[in-house]
């Protein structure tokens, strides 16, 4: 039997002499490599990006506020009255209230269409009341039921949820990650298809050798054995590759991100790959290189029999 | 070492490529395999290495009946035969060294061993010289020979050779027998497959003859009567 330390000294050096075999003809192997970092990179580089929104988006989140627009009959003090009313509820944070003649002006000197109001009669804005509720009540089913509770208010005309937007986000946004999930799963058979067929054609050239190493007594296993280690070759440089590909493209942009936030008064700037990710992806790359490996060796071995 | 008994192989759509073929090769025994081309000497040693399994009887080598063995272990049989090819069966892409080390990567032996073992092959057929050459640098009687080292490197308990001094002028045909002579000496059975009469009879050892399949009893005599016929 075969002792550990040899087996083990025999499996590095097979792992190195892939190795050199595949640094010995660079072009072709440099095609297949190429061909998975990208196919990599693609979707890798997207879900940066996806998470880079969700971390803006993420401060967003207690931005939800109810505006309740009250009936035209509603004097000041009746709007005053259910303003203080409201504030001492548990689930709001802060009321601020907006009376009719606040509403005009401020929209008199926001819009730009002062003089058109100067034409109408009457003020035709209401008053508003706005609310703002606290963080542990700032999710979708609560803001539900605080919106349907205020509705009841006789005072309340409207009562709107001014969420709508950041629903519509999270929709784009849950969107955007199974279509990333879709992307990468079909790229990943890509990957998988092009280390198969590499591999394929590898095995298909040394025909005659795996011909003499069966009828010598070699197993399937040490048949096997190279093959394998190429396809984790494959797998770590595609892997590498396609981590220089997403690191470079986010280099190349953070900059005119960092400006964008500048102007918008942040200083947000754009995260690469942390090293969890790092490794998730080197990781997936090798376990798709083996895979493909695998697959191909399996397929394509036991039909090189000596005759 | 090895047993053949009632061996059959019926390839579906062409009839018997051998039928009851039954003979026994002992440890240290040197036997020669002849007939026509056709006569089913190919398929006998195939037989024994196990590229093909008959259709009935037993194939015994080494007392295991080989015959119906699991597809796992067959690398392990091929290890305990070593085969001669016509056409050497090379990697030319390896050094003379490399190619002889193969069978002793396989069986996972250390570096050292490895080393140590390779080169008293090489040197038993003459080419310890050459161990840094390239196959394709060689001439064919020293291919021959690189094969041979290849084959015996393992000290397998048989030796099989198919036609190997095919392309080989007399006086090298004759030094590769007595290389075959010596192994058989130290214990090694060999069978070796050709229609080389001269060289045959000049080694008067035992012969087995296929004719159409079928073994012809009578040796030497009647291999060269089958020859003339």
């Amino acid at each position: 039997m075969i002792s550990p330390v040899v087996y083990l000294a025999r499996h590095m050096q097979v792992m190195l002499a892939t190795l050199g075999q595949m640094v010995r003809s660079p072009m072709s192997n440099l095609m297949t490599i190429a061909v998975m970092g990208i196919a990599l990179a693609l979707p890798a580089g997207l879900h940066i990006i996806l998470k880079n929104v969700q971390q803006v988006t993420a401060q967003w989140d207690g931005a939800a506020q109810i505006s309740l627009f009250l009936k035209q009959t509603v004097t000041d003090k009746q709007a005053n009255q259910l303003a203080s009313i409201l504030q001492q509820r548990q689930d709001i944070k802060s009321v601020t209230s907006i009376t009719r003649i606040e509403a005009l002006e401020e929209f008199r000197q926001n819009s730009g269409f002062g003089e058109a109001l100067e034409a109408l009669e009457d003020n035709p804005f209401p008053a508003v009341i706005v609310i703002y509720p606290t963080e542990q009540s700032d999710n979708l089913p609560t803001l539900q039921g605080m919106l349907a509770s205020f509705k009841k208010h006789p005072e309340v005309e409207l009562a709107q949820l001014d969420m709508q937007w950041l629903k519509r986000l999270y929709a784009i946004m849950d969107f955007g990650r199974r279509g990333i999930w879709v992307l990468a799963a079909m790229l990943s058979l890509s990957v998988l298809l092009v280390v198969g067929n590499t591999i394929r054609l590898a095995i298909q050239n040394r025909r005659d050798e795996i011909e003499i190493i069966k009828l010598i007594g070699g197993t399937d296993a040490f048949i096997r054995r190279p093959f394998l280690y190429t396809g984790f070759w494959y797998g770590l440089s595609g892997g590498i590759l396609s981590w220089l590909l997403v690191t470079l493209s986010i280099w190349l942009i953070s900059e005119p991100v960092s400006q964008l936030a500048t102007l918008y008064n942040s200083d947000y700037s754009l995260s690469s790959l942390d090293i969890s990710s790092s490794f998730i992806l080197l990781g997936l790359s090798i376990s798709l290189g083996l895979a493909g490996s695998w697959l191909a060796v399996s397929r394509h071995l036991h039909a090189v029999e000596p005759e | 070492m090895i047993e053949f008994h009632n061996v059959s192989k019926r390839y579906p759509g062409f009839g018997d490529a051998l039928s009851q073929i039954s003979f026994k090769l002992a440890s240290g025994e040197l036997a020669f395999l002849t007939g026509h081309s056709g006569a089913g000497k190919s398929t006998l040693l195939k037989l024994i290495a196990v590229l093909i399994r008959p259709t009935n009887g037993q194939v015994l080598v080494n007392n295991e009946n080989i015959g119906h063995i699991s597809r796992r272990r067959i690398p392990y049989v091929r290890r305990n035969v070593g085969i001669i090819f016509q056409d050497h069966k090379l990697l030319f892409d390896r050094t003379v060294f490399d190619n002889v080390a193969l069978p002793l990567v396989i069986s996972g032996l250390s570096h050292r061993e490895i080393g140590r073992r390779v080169r008293a092959s090489l040197d038993k057929v003459g080419l310890l010289s050459k161990e840094k050459a390239l196959p394709v640098t060689l001439s064919g009687g020293q291919q021959q020979r690189v094969g041979i080292a290849r084959a015996v490197v393992n000290k397998p308990p048989i030796l099989l050779a198919d036609e190997p001094t095919g392309n080989l002028d007399p006086e090298l045909s004759r030094e590769i027998m007595d290389l075959f002579a010596q192994f058989q000496q130290v214990g090694v059975s060999v069978l070796i497959a050709s229609h080389d009469l001269d060289l045959i009879g000049q080694m008067g050892s035992k012969v087995l003859t296929l004719n159409e399949g079928k073994m012809v009893a009578g040796g030497m005599r009647n291999a060269l009567r089958e020859h003339l016929r």
